[in-house]
């Protein structure tokens, strides 16, 4: 589209309707395309853009009898009652720091683990590593979280293996200051050999010659993973540092829901279960969807402003 | 060729902090795929031995600790049976629709000269940037009148950005001669997309499909939130039942039993589901282990 209408446009000569005449004919022509679209961009439209809609109950005092359009406007209030309730600053720190430890810890594992790969010179033991590594990200979040309740209960082989040290066995599941550690630990357990894999791939799609150079010119093997394979690596970290910044308050509902304990909430609660428990469980709908527009906002910014300082950097964009 | 020389040049000039490195990440890489494995192998090993045991002395070679009665309890049951059949269901769809949707737009947005192509892109790219959030998309599903059926799980979610961007992003680089070659012959663009483009695609296709299929099966949240009727439930719900709730169906613990007996077999059908419900993709995933790797470097190529 963009070139035929830019150089149409270019053309002075050409009449505004010769060039709206020639859209409509490329309409026409290419129907079959736009009916190719159209489950998709209904499909999107139903799931996705009518709940934007939605989103306005967020300002309303939403009842399911009145509808969207019925109920009353009540303004920001309900984003002032968040974040004046009591637990709010509780809530919105156990997300960051949650996130935060997911993101330096859950970032660097997959690189390291790649150049710790890349090192390894057999192809099959390679290969037989990698296939080993990968195998938990194939296992579902509910059977993680219970092996995570069984193997940390007071009477669980952690615990057994403890009772030579301690005296007592320590229960792990509904402590809060351990929430955190488990949380992060088993998600790099589960996915970091998985996520690897990219950067694996491209370690093995760099230029060996650079490396058979820097080796004649008597690079140490530090002074060769630092000056070559970082270097390849930096693109693709890049790309996906924004993903992860954009997506860093959206750490998933799904595990931490999973892992909650009634005594371990207060490092636990995090914005996505709140919202879950007091918009759906609780039926309380404009003060849940007004949390979860107070976390969209704060995740489109944050994905804004990491793209922005990684184009300022690097020159690579998410878009 | 050449790394197989630097690799050469490489042993040779070694220094020795480089092999002590060398086999410092040798000892690393073995502890790493230790800690992966024992889990694992424990859980499945818990599965067959009896837990108290397993956890007072270990490994135990007596028969008479080895038992198949978890699996028999799971299987007398039939929840994890019927969630089986309903994540097929599930998995199945979501995959069906998600993958025929995104590939037939990923296709209309490859080519060049589409009228509203740039329009379309950013109605589709918008989403990945906002979201209603989950209230607003549950009242909507309870609005549909999807609540409790099939579709609530089918279709929410399952038209993703990326699906579309990868699958355009591969009809773009497919040789343009192809398609001038066919249409030239007189071939619609329809047929063009059917006889000649979509053969070509199956390697993109398949990786997508692979993707929504683990995703949708490994998910029970849009399960948890929708669905109350437990006939429906995929089987990750009842798995959250009996791991995270401890709730043992009534069914694998009819019989009358004293208390400790009953925990001691609960500790087992825990282990036995875990088994039953992990093992399928544990076993399929090293088949499409390429896949994988393909479908990695399709996304970062972008």
């Amino acid at each position: 589209m963009d070139n035929t209408v830019g150089s149409l446009a270019r053309k002075k000569s050409k009449t505004k309707t010769t060039s709206s005449r020639r859209k409509i004919l490329n309409i026409k022509k290419n129907w079959v395309l736009y009916l190719f679209l159209l489950p998709a961009i209904l499909t999107v439209f139903i799931f996705n853009y009518l709940p934007m809609y939605g989103v306005i109950i967020a300002f309303k005092d939403f009842s399911p009898i009145q509808g969207i359009m019925g109920s009353k406007w009540v303004g920001f209030s309900h984003f002032t009652k968040f974040m004046q309730s009591p637990n709010f600053l509780q809530i919105f720190s156990n997300t960051v720091k949650l996130s935060a430890y997911e993101l330096l810890i859950g970032f660097p594992v997959p690189i390291i683990l790649a150049l710790m790969l890349n090192q390894v010179r057999r192809a099959r033991v390679k290969k037989n590593i990698q296939l080993i590594i990968y195998a938990p990200n194939f296992i579902s979040v509910v059977v993680i979280g219970g092996m995570l309740f069984m193997f940390l209960s007071p009477t669980g082989p952690l615990n057994a293996l403890l009772t030579l040290f301690l005296d007592r066995p320590i229960s792990f599941m509904s402590e809060p200051e351990y929430f955190r550690t488990i949380f992060v630990a088993s998600g790099v357990w589960q996915v970091a050999g998985f996520s690897s894999i990219i950067y694996v791939a491209a370690l093995s799609n760099s230029d060996p010659q650079l490396h058979d150079a820097a080796v004649i010119d008597g690079a140490s093997l530090l002074q060769r993973i630092w000056h070559i394979d970082i270097q390849v690596l930096k693109p693709v970290m890049a790309v996906l540092f924004i993903l992860a910044i954009g997506g860093i308050m959206a750490i998933g509902f799904e595990k931490a829901y999973l892992l909650q304990t009634d005594r371990n909430l207060p490092a636990s609660e995090i914005i996505d279960t709140y919202v879950y428990k007091r918009g759906l469980q609780a039926a309380d709908w404009s003060f849940g969807a007004a949390i979860g527009l107070f976390l969209s906002v704060i995740n489109l910014m944050l994905l804004v402003t990491a793209n922005q300082i990684v184009k300022k950097l690097k020159g690579e964009s998410l878009y | 060729m050449s790394r197989s020389h630097a690799k050469k040049i490489a042993t040779i000039n070694q220094s020795k902090t480089d092999r002590i490195i060398l086999f410092v990440n040798k000892i690393m890489l073995s502890l790493i795929v230790i800690v992966v494995l024992v889990p694992l192998l424990y859980v499945l090993v818990g599965s067959f031995l009896q837990p108290n045991i397993l956890i007072t002395q270990g490994l135990s070679l007596n028969p008479d600790h080895w038992t198949i009665s978890g699996y028999v309890r799971i299987f007398q049951d039939g929840s994890i049976i019927r969630g089986f059949f309903n994540s097929m269901l599930y998995a199945g769809g979501f995959t069906l629709v998600s993958i025929v949707f995104s590939v037939l737009a990923g296709y209309a947005l490859s080519v060049d000269n589409l009228v509203g192509k740039k329009a379309v892109m950013i109605f589709f790219i918008f989403t990945m940037f906002f979201n209603g959030g989950l209230v607003p998309t549950y009242l909507l599903v309870r609005e549909l009148g999807l609540i409790n059926t099939p579709w609530a799980i089918i279709l929410p979610g399952s038209v993703t950005v990326w699906n579309i961007i990868l699958a355009r992003t591969y009809f773009k680089a497919l040789p343009n001669e192809l398609k001038e070659a066919a249409r030239i012959d007189g071939a619609s663009d329809f047929m063009i997309f059917l006889k000649i483009l979509l053969p070509l695609a199956k390697p993109i296709i398949f990786v997508l499909a692979l993707f929504a299929f683990i995703g949708q099966w490994n998910a029970y949240f849009n399960a948890m939130i929708y669905l109350d009727d437990r006939s429906l439930y995929p089987l990750q719900l009842v798995l959250r039942e009996i791991l995270i709730q401890n709730e043992v169906q009534p069914g694998m613990i009819a019989d009358q039993l004293a208390r400790a007996e009953m925990q001691r077999i609960a500790e087992m059908i825990k282990y036995s589901s875990i088994v039953v419900a992990s093992l399928p993709l544990l076993i399929m995933y090293p088949f499409f282990q390429k896949y994988f790797e393909k479908g990695v470097m399709v996304g970062s190529l972008k």
